[in-house]
């Protein structure tokens, strides 16, 4: 069944992260900036080196990736089923939402004060914050699909007696979890992104708090090599969590 | 006509409606209609569209309750809607197997199934999810789920509207088929009037809304009917006869 793949899918995107390379190196080596300003890619090479060298790149990526699976897994466990109770609960809609929109659209930074002041430094104003992150946006999008469920599944789902978990189960769920798996990667998205942030202020480890010490340092070679660990590790995950929508009882959400 | 082994499930089915009446807020919707379908019957229901066939057949599955009057329901029914009835996230095995869903034997639900499926002709589709179907190939399948198990009366509601002519004549075909292999009361609400003329045992012609009877047509000759066939034609002049639509 499988297509075989267009090589310009992978053959493209190497065109471009030459061409982007060759920018990069032209505008070093043409002095246009000092060394400090824009770092080199053979200095975030080296630094990239070092760093693995030294064992903190890892170090650094096992508490990042640690905190946003924490935070992301809390939100997702409380906010899918928050999200299905309120999709069929019309007046818990009508009291929920305008509070549930107020705090998505709330940047997740404005709590970093809370955060600290609460949880003091370490990984739980991390787990606090990707939480807040992404439990919102999980909760609303959730809630949507349950609303936008055809209602022709329920009057099978009746003519069959589907009743109480069993509907749940079978029917609800299933028919909401393409939108589910979407909405996943996206506020798996946010979360990777409050992560830099997050760290930088609570915590004394983590990609975030290696840019942080990179700038104090005048560091930007460091800087650059740590945000080309996350833009890839952001990445890597996206792709883990795509493979989702590869499942077969999902397809049907993504092809019609 | 029809095997014997079903004969006495079918006498148990019977759906009558007693001067029912019903409305959407203001707007009446049915008056007074009166309706007995004996087992085994095929009674199909002609009106113009927005009449309250739709209407009827929700009363008569109890998915609404009449404003006034009278339904009695004996059998199991089932439901065949006009599309996209079937579960997306399931295959075409575990589609019909939710038909199956009452029979508490593995075994017998195992050998119902594979029976299914070689009466829908679906075989080698069994994994595959409906996306994967055509329509007339997806129609097939709700008519194997609604056919599956120990119902008695199937409810079908312009079963055949999505799709093309030519899928509509052929499923005509196919269920009248089916039906001869698993005899079911049925009750087929349509807008298309060779359907009807091709199908039913029973007309019955609905007048505008509020709708009432206005004219029964009873077709004797033997299913499947050719289009061409003189009791098709004839009962196909006497309903556009009756909706207006002929001279």
């Amino acid at each position: 069944m499988r297509k075989p793949r267009d090589p310009g899918s992978y053959l493209l995107p190497v065109v471009v992260l030459l061409g982007f390379l060759a920018i990069w190196f032209f505008i070093c080596y043409s002095n246009l900036f000092p060394a400090y300003v824009l770092p080199s890619p053979g200095a975030v090479w080296k630094s990239f080196r070092e760093e693995v060298v030294s064992g903190r790149l890892a170090d650094d990526i096992v508490a990042s990736l640690w905190r946003v699976a924490v935070g992301f897994v809390a939100a997702a466990v409380l906010g899918i089923p928050a999200g299905l109770w309120l999709g069929q609960h019309m007046h818990a809609r009508q009291a929920f939402v305008p509070m549930l929109n107020f705090f998505r659209f709330l940047s997740p930074l404005a709590w970093i004060p809370f955060a600290i002041l609460w949880f003091h430094i370490g990984d739980k104003p991390a787990f606090f914050l990707i939480f807040m992150a992404t439990f919102f946006p999980l909760v609303l999008a959730t809630m949507a699909a349950v609303a936008t469920i055809p209602s022709i599944y329920f009057r099978v789902a009746r003519d069959y007696h589907y009743k109480g978990i069993e509907l749940l189960t079978k029917v609800t769920f299933p028919a909401i979890l393409p939108q589910v798996i979407t909405a996943l990667r996206v506020s798996y998205g946010i979360s990777w992104v409050v992560i830099v942030a997050a760290e930088m202020v609570g915590c004394q480890d983590g990609l975030g708090y290696g840019i942080w010490e990179a700038r104090n340092g005048l560091r930007l070679d460091s800087a650059v090599c740590y945000m080309i660990v996350i833009g890839l590790l952001g990445m890597g995950i996206d792709r883990l969590l795509a493979q989702l929508t590869k499942l077969p009882n999902v397809r049907w959400g993504y092809e019609r | 006509m029809y095997a014997g082994a079903m004969k006495d499930k079918r006498s148990d089915s019977r759906l009558v409606l007693e001067k029912v009446s019903h409305s959407y807020g203001a707007v009446p919707v049915l008056n007074d209609l009166n309706l007995v379908v004996d087992p085994g019957e095929v009674v199909v229901l002609v009106g113009p569209s927005g009449c309250g066939k739709t209407t009827i057949l929700n009363l008569l599955s109890g998915y609404i309750e009449p404003v006034s009057g009278t339904v009695r329901r004996e059998g199991i029914i089932r439901t065949v809607y006009q599309q996209d009835g079937l579960f997306p996230w399931l295959t075409v095995s575990e589609n019909i197997a939710i038909g199956l869903r009452s029979v508490e034997d593995p075994a017998r639900r195992e050998k119902e199934l594979l029976d299914l499926i070689a009466l829908i002709r679906l075989e080698g589709f069994e994994h595959h999810y409906p996306h994967q179907l055509s329509g007339g190939m997806r129609q097939r399948v709700e008519l194997a789920r609604v056919l599956a198990g120990d119902s008695d009366i199937l409810l079908m509601d312009e079963p055949f509207s999505a799709l093309d002519y030519q899928g509509r004549l052929r499923m005509r075909w196919e269920l009248v088929r089916l039906l001869e292999k698993r005899p079911h009361t049925v009750v087929f609400v349509t807008h298309d009037i060779e359907e009807a003329a091709q199908l039913a045992d029973r007309v019955l012609v609905l007048s505008n809304r509020p709708a009432t009877i206005s004219r029964e047509l009873h077709i004797e000759a033997l299913r499947p009917r050719d289009l061409t066939d003189p009791a098709v034609i004839g009962a196909m002049k006497e309903i556009l006869k009756e909706l207006g639509l002929q001279v």
